[in-house]
């Protein structure tokens, strides 16, 4: 089975879901990211969505690596869409499953917040008058030796 | 020979999604700041590299077909 997918079509999410069921979990949680459209009062007809697939599917499966050191008996699935989505689609899901739900929680956090800096994925935004690909959205300065630092990259 | 990938602003700029060129022996830096000149990109120093799909720093040194990609800030989730 395929926990980590880049994909062209529309997600479905059931089947995200399905691939994290295990008899000794007693929790899922479910990270369903959505198109927004309005970012600081400014409106956002659609988006495109570009990624480096190979090294992204690598990187999500990095990502739950990650996750299943640091929660013990945690399964992972994650699914990213790329290409033009319109505003409510659903851009990304996460779904996690632990023993316990405090920790299907946090792992679920972990895995989105991982997602936004180390995963090659961009997003294009359309507005009515204009468009500009999105950078940075962490306000992080960008790693000035080019790649991530240990405490980033294992934390 | 070695492959090179751009994306997002990377790729609007350079007008190509890869070109094929040989810089094997060159340092990451030093591919960067030819690329940077050659095809007068300004923010090639915000993006991070990846070396056959791992990140790099700096000095790593390119090898005969290694395929290098310009990673711009990343936006997905």
């Amino acid at each position: 089975m395929n926990y980590y997918e880049i994909s062209k079509e529309p997600i479905d999410i059931q089947a995200i879901i399905d691939k994290v069921v295990q008899r000794d979990a007693g929790a899922i949680t479910t990270f369903i990211g959505t198109v927004r459209e309005l970012t600081k009062g400014k409106k956002t007809l659609f988006l495109i969505y570009e990624a480096y697939e190979s090294m992204a599917v690598k990187k999500l499966a990095q990502i739950g690596q990650e996750i299943e050191e640091k929660w013990p008996n945690s399964k992972v699935a994650i699914t990213h869409r790329v290409g033009k989505l319109d505003i409510t689609d659903v851009a990304v899901v996460i779904a996690v499953s632990t023993p316990h739900r405090a920790d299907a929680y946090e792992a679920n956090r972990y895995a989105i917040e991982r997602i936004k800096e180390i995963v090659p994925i961009w997003k294009k935004e359309h507005w009515e008058d204009g468009e500009e690909w999105i950078g940075d959205q962490l306000e992080k300065v960008s790693y000035p030796t080019g790649k991530p630092e240990g405490a980033d990259l294992h934390e | 020979m070695n492959k090179i990938l751009f994306f997002a602003h990377l790729k609007d700029a350079v007008g190509e999604e890869s070109i094929r060129i040989d810089v094997s022996g060159k340092t990451v830096a030093e591919v960067k700041e030819f690329l940077a000149k050659e095809y007068e990109l300004q923010k090639l120093d915000t993006a991070m590299t990846a070396v056959n799909e791992e990140f790099a720093g700096d000095e790593e040194v390119i090898e005969q077909g290694d395929e290098i990609a310009f990673i711009p800030p990343v936006s997905g989730g």
